[in-house]
């Protein structure tokens, strides 16, 4: 989609349509425009000039079927199912597209209303296949539903002797979408989320009337990070999960609340269970964090969650991996660490471990009088280092970003390490005329963006005001910096931090968005960095490669760079779930629960405390990771104080409050004192800024789970194909 | 939808009209095979079209694409899009993949909005056609004054069946609906010109003039006697002088 001309920003057009639902700091402050009465089936509703008829009489709680319209996408009006009539008009009108004028009488449920709706049903499905019962769709079906509801209880479509139904032939595009392009009754909402929403304008109409059909005209795959989500647009049965194909039906399926995090965005999913077994991944609606979407990764890595398991304790015998008792291999764990001495024990935590296995960790090495923790991704200790909050969250909070006027990523991906925080970024660059600067390796980012170099100097260079970029930044009103948390672990990490810090406090200045405002946000990967943080995992990898320990904790570190040659003598005790690389370097192997089979609490980028829920039970003989270590703490002999949960969270309480306080974000604060306490000195490494995730093939496979899961592979192999084609 | 209320209306009329008339105008109520389109709307790479088909426009056109864009103010250079895909036609006769790439490029949009339009639009040929596209309209006015006739007229002088191109790369045949020149029925259009009035007789000079090279016949009605759409044979109406004030007023007003 293209960005909509300047004269919108101008005030000039109306808003006649869509721009209702979004409000910016700007309309925030004119005086608002006099309501309007309008009459919903004779009940007075009071709504905003520019509201539609489907809007209001949403306000009242009547429904108007529709197939084509959608609240986040544009109105499009092509699927008439949302006719309705309004007194003293002759013709029905499109709920969906029409602004309510003053007085209007609407009935949602006349004669000539339910006429009307019968008769785009009965046309809707002279041409849709009743292929039902075969159908992945069944049960879920919005035009199922709604002809249930709303049609005939017959057809008078007797043709199909004659010239038979419209049939289309189906589209290969990709590993994820299973499509069967005959069900498609054009409602076009799959091309629209493709061009507003992922910015891929592959998907559109070809043909006309009766031949005209979806899809991308030329052979290609629709590859998005965020495409999967056209499947739960999608009202027919038209585009299905692939991986999904075949498996169940909802009726079978129990339905599990839980969090995503394959990213550190922290997107409410519901996990679908059938017999102890993962099927698939929905997002559930949450608009301060994923809105409705979710990306690929979340929704199909589900898969790797049943392959590369742990199921079993292990232990290094005769140099190999053998399955042994919890017993056995408990005791081996805590013999290591009962003989190290106190300096020469240390942990590394992964990407996936929940704040209840964090503290639990914790609370061992400290009773073993270690305070070597560190997380895989490191943070700098210089300065304020991880004591102040503020240096290392997401301070404006994701929804913030809608009401930015100018951002800065620096040495950030979002489209990949975060795709539901580029989401918020592209809706605010197609709407809201935000100016986006990237510093950092030229990546497509799904919109247009201001490339200020890939050179750490350029913060510094902004800061003091002397890049060309400044002028711009200069007179933003909501200026916003976010901050790769990659970048922290250069070895001018803190270098890179103070300059951010600095730079965010000299705009924060001139800044004039509402109170509150946080210019300097962090951006992490890792689901777990932040919960880690705040419980005080201030060491680094580099730290504990010098100490040279004697036995080494990994909880779930599979992704930092550790080897078995740079801890030859070390005792490995890995704590995780897939056997990935940190199960194969590790002597002793306990088996953990992965997210979607524990109840377990993960803060987000913006310090926002969620908790998963046990969908399914951890397989074979593992274990969610707090109660191990609860129980390797009492073959230690220092039995850690919790038993239940329940106790866990409270000593969580103890340490950081926040993190039980679920679904509120706790603001950080004292900016200027971390800034004071940042290191002013050092210079930037010569390298440019380097991302990990720059192309679609590195998103798919980041950490164990989906690096276990067939899909994502495929994924991978598709992006490879498509771009071999293309060359 | 068209197709099918032809076939009806068709099928009433040979139940109406004389019996001689109509079986002249014989032809099987389902003439063509059951397709619900001469087209394919997806795009199938071949050899004479695909991504790698070079296109760019002449030096000539070059400047013609600079004034067309000029004529659309800033923001709103997608509208654009439908001149420009005629340009590139009218430069190579047809619009290859490659040309609607061209377009995008020039337009600044992604490829599937300039593929929306070339494929809503029955006059982008996405397909290589003829030097000359013989169109002919079979819609109810023109098959009442023998359509049929010309189309066999047509595809015989052509040497080419309908939906098809010769293989001299001369002439491509297909059917058309109605291309609003009733009064003048029956009638085809060859690439921009109508010629009307036909015969099997005209018809099949039109395209050996064609064929041969001549000079192009000159389009309009092939009947000397009329110009345009002006009445047939003579005047029927308004053939006396226009009454003067007071026509047709009470008397006692």
């Amino acid at each position: 989609m293209l960005r909509l001309p300047l004269i919108r920003a101008a005030g000039l057009s109306g808003c006649r349509l869509g721009a209702t639902g979004l409000h910016t700091t700007a309309s925030k402050l004119q005086a608002p425009p006099e309501q309007i009465e309008v009459f919903i089936d004779d009940i007075p509703v009071l709504v905003d000039p520019g509201t539609t008829v489907l809007q209001a009489a949403a306000k009242i709680g009547v429904e108007i079927p529709r197939f084509c319209y959608h609240e986040r996408l544009a109105v499009a009006g092509n699927c008439r199912m949302c006719l309705v009539e309004i007194e003293k008009q002759i013709k029905p009108v499109a709920a969906c597209a029409m602004p309510v004028m003053k007085g209007w009488r609407v009935k949602t449920n006349s004669d000539l209303t339910r006429k009307a709706r019968e008769g785009v049903m009965e046309f809707l499905l002279v041409n849709h296949p009743l292929d039902c019962p075969i159908c992945d769709q069944g049960g879920e079906c919005d035009l199922q539903d709604q002809s249930m509801a709303f049609g005939n209880d017959r057809s008078r479509f007797v043709d199909i002797n004659f010239s038979g139904k419209r049939a289309v032939e189906d589209k290969d595009v990709g590993p994820l979408i299973k499509t069967v392009m005959t069900r498609c009754i054009h409602c076009t909402r799959c091309i629209r989320f493709a061009s507003e929403v992922a910015g891929v304008d592959d998907l559109g109409t070809t043909g006309r009337g009766s031949d005209m059909q979806v899809g991308t005209y030329v052979e290609k795959m629709f590859l998005s990070e965020l495409s999967g989500n056209v499947i739960d647009l999608c009202p027919v049965g038209a585009l299905t999960s692939k991986p999904y194909a075949f498996v169940a039906r909802p009726w079978e399926t129990r339905r599990t609340d839980s969090i995503d995090v394959l990213d550190a965005v922290g997107s409410n999913i519901v996990v679908s269970t059938r017999s102890g077994e993962v099927l698939r991944v929905l997002p559930r609606l949450n608009e301060e964090i994923n809105e409705e979407w979710l990306s690929d990764k979340s929704r199909f890595a589900c898969d790797g969650l049943k392959r590369q398991r742990l199921l079993t304790p292990m232990m290094k015998v005769d140099s190999k991996l053998q399955p042994v008792e919890w017993e056995d291999a408990l005791v081996a764990a805590s013999r290591a660490l009962q003989q190290a001495p106190a300096t020469k024990i240390a942990a590394v935590t992964g990407k996936l471990a929940d704040a209840e296995a964090l503290i639990s960790l914790k609370d061992l090495f400290n009773k073993l009088g270690s305070e070597t923790l560190a997380t895989e991704q490191p943070f700098p200790k210089d300065g304020a280092g991880i004591d102040l909050r503020s240096s290392y969250i997401m301070n404006n909070k994701i929804a913030g970003i809608e009401e930015a006027d100018v951002v800065v990523l620096i040495g950030t991906n979002p489209r990949f390490e975060a795709p539901l925080v580029n989401t918020r970024l592209r809706k605010s660059y197609l709407h809201r005329e935000q100016t986006i600067a990237l510093i950092g390796p030229e990546v497509d980012l799904t919109y247009e963006y201001e490339h200020l170099g890939d050179s750490a100097e350029v913060i510094s260079q902004l800061k003091n005001g002397t890049h060309p970029f400044c002028a711009t930044l200069k007179n933003a009103k909501a200026p916003l910096i976010i901050l790769g948390a990659e970048q922290l672990g250069r070895s001018d990490g803190s270098k890179i931090l103070a300059e951010t810090q600095a730079l965010a406090a000299s705009l924060g200045k001139t800044v004039q968005a509402p109170e509150n405002w946080k210019v300097l946000n962090v951006l992490h990967s890792n689901a777990s960095q932040v919960a880690a943080l705040d419980l005080g995992y201030g060491s680094s990898l580099a730290e504990i490669k010098a100490q040279n320990p004697q036995v080494l904790f990994l909880l779930g570190a599979d992704d930092a760079d550790i080897k078995r040659e740079d801890f030859p003598n070390t005792f490995i005790i890995y704590l995780g779930s897939h056997g990935d690389q940190g199960a194969c370097i590790a002597d002793v192997v306990l088996p953990g629960a992965a997210y979607t089979e524990k109840n377990a609490s993960y803060v987000n980028t913006e310090g926002r405390a969620q908790q998963t829920g046990t969908a399914v039970n951890p397989p074979g003989m593992a274990r969610p990771d707090w109660k191990i270590i609860r129980a390797l703490s009492e073959f230690i002999g220092v039995r850690l104080p919790y038993d239940t949960i329940h106790d866990v969270r409270g000593r969580l309480e103890q340490v950081a409050p926040h993190l039980v306080r679920y679904g509120d974000i706790e603001p950080a604060n004292y900016f200027a004192q971390a800034l004071e306490l940042a290191k002013k000195t050092g210079s930037f490494a010569s390298d440019p800024l380097e991302l990990k995730q720059k192309t679609l093939d590195e998103f798919f496979m980041t950490d164990v789970v989906s690096r276990a899961s067939p899909t994502m592979a495929k994924c991978v192999q598709a992006v490879i194909k498509q771009r071999q084609a293309q060359l | 939808m068209n197709l099918t209320s032809n076939r009806v209306i068709r099928v009433l009329l040979l139940k109406n009209c004389s019996l001689s008339k109509a079986l002249k105008n014989v032809r099987g109520v389902q003439s063509s095979a059951g397709r619900l389109s001469d087209h394919l709307f997806v795009h199938r790479d071949s050899e004479e079209n695909n991504p790698n088909t070079p296109f760019e426009f002449n030096e000539a056109n070059k400047k013609r694409v600079e004034a067309i864009l000029a004529i659309y103010p800033e923001g709103h250079k997608r509208g654009a899009m439908m001149p420009l895909l005629d340009l590139a036609q009218r430069q190579l006769g047809w619009l290859p993949i490659s040309a609607m790439h061209k377009v995008a490029e020039i337009l600044k949009l992604p490829n599937m909005r300039v593929y929306e339009v070339a494929t809503f639009y029955t006059m982008f040929n996405r397909q290589p056609v003829g030097k000359y596209h013989v169109q002919v309209c079979t819609c109810t006015p023109c098959w009442l004054r023998g359509s049929d006739e010309i189309l066999q007229a047509v595809t015989k002088a052509a040497n080419c069946a309908v939906g098809h191109t010769s293989a001299d790369k001369l002439f491509t045949v297909i059917e058309v609906e109605c291309l609003g020149a009733c009064a003048n029925a029956p009638m085809l259009q060859v690439n921009d010109d109508y010629y009307e009035d036909l015969t099997a007789e005209t018809t099949e000079k039109i395209i050996n003039a064609l064929k041969n090279g001549q000079d192009k016949p000159p389009p309009g009605p092939q009947v000397s006697s009329r110009f345009a759409a002006e009445p047939a044979g003579q005047l029927t109406t308004l053939t006396s002088p226009p009454p003067g004030p007071g026509f047709k007023i009470r008397s006692d007003l």
